[in-house]
């Protein structure tokens, strides 16, 4: 190339400037060769110095110069050590038709992480097959994951043919068994290469050594190979800043997922549903005609919507959803497990929201890779779930765009990502569900929370007869068990009078009708001296929730005596009194065993089905 | 219409300014390490597409060892000043108090001048986000480097402990004290950065371009006298040579290379029909085996 003049060298910038970009992923154990074909493929193409060569070239036992082309791609020293690959790495060549990004990732059992990460953001993956050992699980797993992260082209290099003479019938069967795998998944297109990495058959340039095989070299294959692009898709358009260089300008930056935009156009801005018409399209190189994905610009609207970080711009009429809820196929990436019902943070395009994970239904069993019962999901597995977040994102399924149908799980208190999601489907859009917003939140909703549903027990009897001390250990054991209770007493409401009745008595039932609004186990402890009023409160009270009047009976000596030890008047107990019909529970306040009692209320509410049992 | 029609450089280019304005998006108080050199002028391009016709929403931060080639830092004062940005400049003060210097400290003064300063610096504003010009084609150990890259308290990075990329879903959480690097040009490689370069026309410090220079011979690379301090060994003789740099740094550990380019496509016939990879000018890369990852997990880029 020494010898390239001026012109030459500018039509060689020229080139390069016009060529198009392919990133695939190499997925393979190191047994497989995979280091010995990415390194090759470097070799080969030009990316690779001599000082690098020099220091992976060395004499092999016959004195002869050697170079180790896995060497060429090793990289840290920790992985040097234990000799193997234990994490993405990241390698670039390039040819006279196309920029390669090559995502290198480990093909072990334990490395789905990697792969899967790897996999993200590939347009064709490049499987290693062993030409001696056949097609084993570990190849059809690795279609599998290639195929989950959807990726269109999967090229099979049946490695190590020098091994096996190059022979066409080992080749062919090979073939013939993974391709019938493959039939049952969903790749764009498949293909077979009889290559040897080390002796560089059919890698760059076809192999006289296969004169039987009639296909193209790998590397031909891959700068040929059609990237399917996403702007004649719907325009997807997620916001990520908004720019704001003084008071007239108003900017709304952002790289296309999807689509192709050109000012004029009406487009919808989501959640909110509000439509304009796209103003311009910004960028440093001046205004543009039109913008496809997927391009990094500013665009301005011709009407002031309130827009910011976390909305999408569409199209007027597109088949995004809003919702709150997803079903999702999610690669678990972290050592501790997936836990059902814990919060955690979603990141899915450029929102970050939080949400639990309301049910894991199966896990893919990495052997059979069939579905299997699941309760949680570990390191490594794939499985598929429910998740409820805890504000609607506007998104799509993976497989209409991976972009809007992508999200990454980050644990809240590490920070860590702990997984990856591709949506399957959703959950009912939020906007048909807005009358139920309108409504607002009932109190049977509040109870669910709790795991209980509306109900009020009302305790009444005399003073000192002993209500608040087992209402208060009632409220201790509802509490402990996960329910949420509440003790309405007079200590507590100072404002109502302790023995309330007839109009004064009014205000203690909307007391309680607000606790009973609230979801609460809701328990009053007041006299409530007036048969009339109890009804009056049954009949307010019972309508929306269950009631339960518990009659709470006494000498009179024992309730002086109990008064007196509480440093209150003992003549308060022999206020008039008119005592229960018809209670749901009667208690005994001269021989009180306080959790025997509570035993007792706590079986009435469940039998009224208040708790559940 | 598909990617197809997005050539490279322009998708390159597009993932650079998108990872920027998340960075801005999602951190408090961001930073852009400036080098000076090609590539964080190509960074910084991008920072200034990204938030056009705004400014980028953040400063500059030049780590000055005081060791650089004169012409880097009136390239720095000229560009900043005509950009009209922000640009911290930090030096180590007490380590240039106690003399510390490239010829009698080897190694330790790169940890000092350079990883400690830029620590220093860190620290002392309390940025929670650095931009680096880095590329994981330049080295090895890069190629595992994450665009985002986690670095603790007090600013190690353990390459067992870094958060896998997926998509475009970069994971910006982090607690409090804690900072991320972050590599816009990732992806980029040396040609790209050049073809980048001649494309957009960026400016660059004219020591990458061939001229007559006073350099010395020393341990098989040209080294540049660039100013009086530099220390002329016994049989040393400054001769003037057309030389230029593929890579900057300090003047007496960066090797210049005999050259005629004056031009970046001049530059790049010599990049295609260069043998050895980029950083054989840097002399701190042959320390010791390992050397750079060395450096990367104490804080240096």
């Amino acid at each position: 190339m020494a010898e390239l003049s001026m012109d030459q060298i500018l039509a060689f910038l020229d080139r390069h400037e016009k060529k198009g970009l392919l990133r695939f992923v190499t997925i393979g154990s190191v047994d497989d060769g995979k280091s010995t074909l990415i390194g090759r493929l470097l070799y080969e193409s030009g990316g690779v110095f001599d000082d690098q060569v020099a220091a992976v070239t060395s004499k092999n036992a016959e004195g002869k110069e050697e170079i180790n082309f896995a060497n060429l791609t090793d990289g840290l020293q920790a992985e040097r050590e234990q000799g193997i690959t234990i994490d993405v790495a990241y390698r670039y060549s390039s040819t006279e038709k196309r920029k390669f990004i090559i995502a290198d990732t480990p093909g072990h059992v334990q490395y789905t992480r990697n792969m899967a990460t790897g996999a993200s953001t590939a347009d064709a993956a490049v499987i290693l097959i062993d030409a001696r050992l056949g097609v084993l699980q570990q190849s059809r797993r690795h279609a599998y994951i290639a195929n989950l992260l959807g990726i269109p082209h999967l090229l099979v290099a049946v490695n190590k043919m020098d091994l096996v003479d190059y022979g066409e019938a080992e080749f062919n069967a090979i073939r013939d068994e993974f391709q019938s795998f493959c039939d049952k998944l969903d790749f764009d297109a498949v293909s077979f290469f009889p290559v040897s990495a080390l002796e560089g058959d059919n890698i760059v340039k076809r192999s006289e050594r296969t004169s039987w095989w009639d296909g193209r070299p790998l590397l031909a294959h891959l700068e040929e190979l059609e990237v399917r692009g996403s702007a004649e898709a719907q325009l997807v358009y997620p916001i990520q800043h908004v720019i704001r260089p003084d008071l007239d300008f108003r900017g709304y930056a952002g790289t296309l997922a999807a689509g192709t935009v050109r000012p004029g156009d009406e487009v919808k801005v989501l959640p909110s549903g509000k439509t304009s018409k796209v103003e311009r399209i910004v960028t440093y190189d001046g205004d543009l005609e039109q913008a496809f994905a997927p391009m990094s610009v500013v665009l301005t609207l011709e009407d002031e919507i309130d827009i910011s970080r976390g909305d999408v711009i569409t199209t007027v009429e597109n088949d995004l959803h809003i919702s709150r809820k997803i079903d999702a196929t999610v690669v678990w990436m972290a050592e501790q497990r997936l836990e059902p019902g814990r919060q955690y943070m979603i990141k899915h395009t450029t929102n970050l929201v939080s949400g639990a994970f309301t049910e894991v239904h199966s896990r893919v069993d990495m052997d059979t890779l069939e579905d299997q019962p699941a309760e949680t999901l570990a390191l490594n597995d794939v499985g598929h779930v429910t998740l409820s977040l805890n504000r609607p994102l506007v998104l799509d399924t993976y497989r209409a765009n991976h972009v809007a149908g992508s999200f990454i799980v980050i644990d809240r208190l590490s920070n860590v990502t702990v997984g990856a999601g591709m949506i399957r489907s959703h959950g009912e859009d939020y906007q048909a569900d807005s009358a139920t917003v309108a409504r607002g939140l009932t109190p049977t909703e509040r109870a669910a929370r709790f795991g209980q549903k509306p109900c009020v027990v009302w305790m009444t009897g005399r003073s000192g007869v002993g209500k608040i001390v087992v209402a208060r250990a009632l409220e201790r054991r509802l509490f402990d068990a996960g329910h949420a209770p509440y003790v309405l007493d007079a200590a507590r409401t100072p404002s109502i009078d302790r023995h309330a009745q007839g109009e004064a008595f009014g205000p203690l039932v909307e007391h309680a009708a607000v606790l009973l609004e609230a979801g609460l186990l809701t328990v009053v402890t007041f006299t409530s001296p007036r048969r009339e009023d109890r009804a009056k409160a049954r009949e307010l009270l019972g309508a929306d929730a269950r009631f339960l009047e518990v009659a709470f009976d006494a000498e009179l000596a024992t309730c002086r005596a109990r008064l007196q030890a509480l440093g209150r008047d003992p003549a308060e107990a022999e206020q008039a009194y008119e005592s229960s019909v018809d209670p749901d529970l009667v208690i005994d306040g001269d021989e009180l065993n306080i959790e025997r009692e509570v035993d007792r209320l706590v079986r009435v509410l469940e039998n009224v089905g208040a708790i559940g049992i | 219409m598909t990617n197809a029609s997005l050539t490279h450089l322009r998708q390159l280019e597009a993932e650079s300014i998108h990872i920027i304005r998340e960075v801005v998006a999602e951190f408090e108080k961001p930073v852009m390490l400036f080098s000076i050199g090609k590539d964080s002028m190509v960074m910084l391009w991008l920072a200034l597409k990204a938030f056009y016709p705004g400014k980028p929403p953040f400063p500059l931060l030049h780590v000055d060892t005081t060791w650089k080639f004169k012409e880097m830092i009136r390239f720095r004062d000229e560009i900043t000043k005509k950009l009209g940005l922000e640009c911290f400049v930090h030096t180590n003060q007490e380590a240039k108090k106690a003399g510390i210097n490239p010829f009698d400290h080897g190694g330790r003064y790169t940890d000092i001048m350079k990883t400690d300063a830029l620590k220093q610096a860190l620290s002392h504003h309390q940025f929670d986000a650095a931009f680096g010009g880095a590329r994981r084609d330049e080295e090895r150990s890069r190629a595992k480097e994450r665009v985002y890259s986690f670095r603790d308290a007090s600013h190690q990075w353990d390459p067992k402990n870094q958060r896998p990329e997926l998509w475009r879903l970069y994971n910006g959480r982090i607690a409090k004290g804690e900072s991320i690097r972050v590599f816009p040009l990732s992806n980029w490689t040396e040609l790209d950065v050049w073809q980048y370069i001649h494309l957009e026309n960026i400016p660059i410090v004219p020591l990458y371009y061939a001229k007559e220079r006073p350099v010395v011979h020393r341990d098989g690379t040209l080294i540049m006298v660039d100013d009086e301090r530099m220390r002329l060994k016994e049989g040393e003789e400054p001769e003037m040579r057309m030389v230029r740099f593929r890579t900057l740094g300090c003047y007496p550990l960066t090797g210049a290379i005999d050259s005629s380019a004056t031009t970046v496509p001049e530059i790049v016939h010599e990049m295609l029909t260069a043998t050895t990879s980029e950083r054989q000018g840097r002399v701190i890369d042959r320390d010791e085996e390992a050397a750079m990852e060395k450096k990367k997990r104490e804080g240096y880029f």
